[in-house]
């Protein structure tokens, strides 16, 4: 739940700059890390193989944001390649390194596809500590992030440092996803940052309140997914990121529906040529 | 007291082998108004994105405020820049008050400074964007966004405005909105650059062009003789034109 609140928040900063599937390359780039964390717990001998999994990912998924921030700032690839790249490239090495360290097979799919059941108490503590920090700095510098985010070009032009601010916003992005990792998995992940961004957007003026209300669908989502993971057994992350879909669909459905109603006299829409006039 | 706002010296600004801006030095002094002329892809653009620091340049020297560009120290603070508009599109929606409001953030003020929505309001007032505060910017018409930017660059009284293209895509009755504000900036005491791809309303508030061609300064003077609607007939003719203005012909063919 805590990621539930904090992935939004993040989101909404990556579909501003219109790198939604930030959050699922590194994903994909932090299974990679998994598979480096397990073969190094193996070689290491640790009694539990999976303790790194979590610091491996933590580890890659870092890098990976770093490189496709760096790539994207020198302007030689265009954003979507430079995402396709890391979704392969991660996704790839994962598998490969997996097969080679001879991994077990339970870690790689609760890594992917999240398992709330298996999370202790103390990385419970852990992520809800992360996510109030992501949060926090994503609310507290939302004005400069904002500036930074939906015109780089007038805010470097302003002095706002545009460039560094963007690659904090895909720092936090890759601590969000490893806090996700284990409720919703890495293919999954991305869903839980985007799609409560995506409803709140359908109905929302503004940047800020498109944030906040994210946030609460995204925390209120990931209450409901948890809260029925403990009753059926069925995988958190799915239940989550479809819960959420639906949602989505519903507030779509429900919006275009008043929206049809509105077209009646009297709507506040977009201004007359003669209310521009006289208003100039 | 300073003797220039905004200076070039010298400068040249090229992408991989091709040279944008060639050897350009201009001087822009408080309290004028600038016009920088060309054609698409003259470099004009260019040229004010690197006097802002916003592209590296190769070789020349600018400064802002007798500071250099870029440096951590250049008051850009005192920059009110509109860039075109095609740059400012996010993927999310923003209130024309969010956008307005991130016009007085800077390198040092990066939260919202008391009063500051009071001053937002009244920037969209001074643009007839009052009752729009609220309203998705992308929800709006392209003259009502340009003029949001403008009211996002005002709001921070620049002593410097920069507009790039102010007029491209704005409807002839907007276009004496966009002329009304530069006349009320320089009335102020700022200086403005303008780039420009033709004068339209503004024309009579030139005091003085650039043309760019390909890079180079062609003609660095006063500005051209009126053209278009400045030149119809019944239109009032209340400043005065300079007597050592160069053929028009050639600065037409410059501007045009």
């Amino acid at each position: 739940m805590a990621v539930g609140l904090a992935g939004p928040a993040v989101g909404a900063y990556l579909v501003q700059r219109r790198i939604s599937l930030l959050g699922d390359g590194i994903g994909h780039v932090a299974l990679t890390g998994v598979a480096l964390g397990t073969m190094a717990g193996t070689a290491l001998g640790l009694a539990n193989q999976d303790a790194l999994a979590v610091p491996g990912a933590m580890f890659t998924a870092l890098v990976g944001a770093l490189i496709v921030d760096r790539m994207q700032s020198r302007g030689r690839v265009a954003a979507d390649v430079a995402l396709a790249l890391m979704f392969y490239g991660g996704a790839a090495a994962g598998v490969v390194l997996f097969d080679i360290g001879g991994g077990d097979h339970e870690t790689f799919e609760a890594a992917l596809f999240g398992s709330l059941g298996d999370i202790s108490t103390a990385t419970a503590i852990a992520t809800a500590i992360g996510a109030a920090i992501v949060i926090a700095l994503a609310f507290g510098f939302r004005r400069i992030l904002f500036a930074a985010t939906h015109d780089p070009e007038f805010a470097r032009a302003s002095g706002i440092p545009a460039g560094a601010l963007t690659t904090w916003l895909s720092v936090a992005a890759a601590v969000v996803i490893t806090l996700a990792m284990q409720a919703v998995g890495l293919v999954l992940v991305g869903g839980l940052m985007i799609v409560p961004v995506a409803i709140a957007q359908l109905h929302a003026g503004s940047f800020v309140t498109t944030m906040r209300r994210a946030c609460l669908y995204g925390g209120g989502v990931a209450a409901v997914g948890a809260a029925l993971t403990i009753h059926w057994d069925i995988e958190s992350g799915g239940l989550i990121v479809v819960g959420a879909v639906l949602l989505y669909a519903t507030v779509a459905l429900v919006k275009s529906r008043t929206s049809a109603r509105r077209l009646a006299p009297g709507a506040p829409d977009r201004p007359t040529i003669e209310q521009e006039r006289s208003a100039a | 007291m300073t003797s220039t706002v905004l200076a070039a010296a010298g400068v040249t600004v090229g992408f991989g082998a091709t040279i944008a801006v060639r050897d350009v030095s201009i001087d822009v002094h408080p309290h004028q108004t600038v016009a920088i002329f060309g054609a698409n892809g003259s470099g004009k653009s260019t040229l004010v994105r690197a006097m802002l620091g916003l592209v590296p340049i190769q070789s020349g020297t600018i400064s802002l405020f007798d500071t250099p560009v870029p440096s951590r120290h250049a008051p850009l603070e005192r920059v009110g820049y509109v860039p075109q508009r095609t740059t400012a599109q996010g993927g999310l929606a923003a209130s024309a008050g969010e956008v307005v409001e991130a016009g007085l953030l800077s390198r040092t003020t990066r939260n919202l400074p008391v009063g500051g929505k009071d001053k937002a309001r009244a920037a969209l007032e001074a643009m007839g964007l009052a009752d729009r505060y609220d309203f998705p910017v992308g929800a709006l018409s392209g003259g009502q966004q340009q003029r949001v930017l403008i009211a996002r660059a005002l709001v921070r009284d620049p002593d410097i405005l920069v507009m790039d293209e102010p007029l491209a895509g704005v409807d002839a009755d907007h276009q004496v909105v966009v002329a009304d504000v530069v006349r009320a900036a320089h009335d102020r005491g700022a200086a403005v650059v303008l780039v420009l791809h033709e004068a339209g309303p503004l024309a009579p508030l030139l005091e003085r062009a650039v043309v760019l061609d390909r890079g180079c300064v062609t003609h660095d003077g006063a500005p051209p003789a009126a053209v278009g609607a400045h030149a119809m007939p019944g239109h009032d003719h209340v400043h005065p034109h300079a007597d050592h203005a160069p053929e028009p012909s050639d600065l037409q063919r410059g501007v045009l």
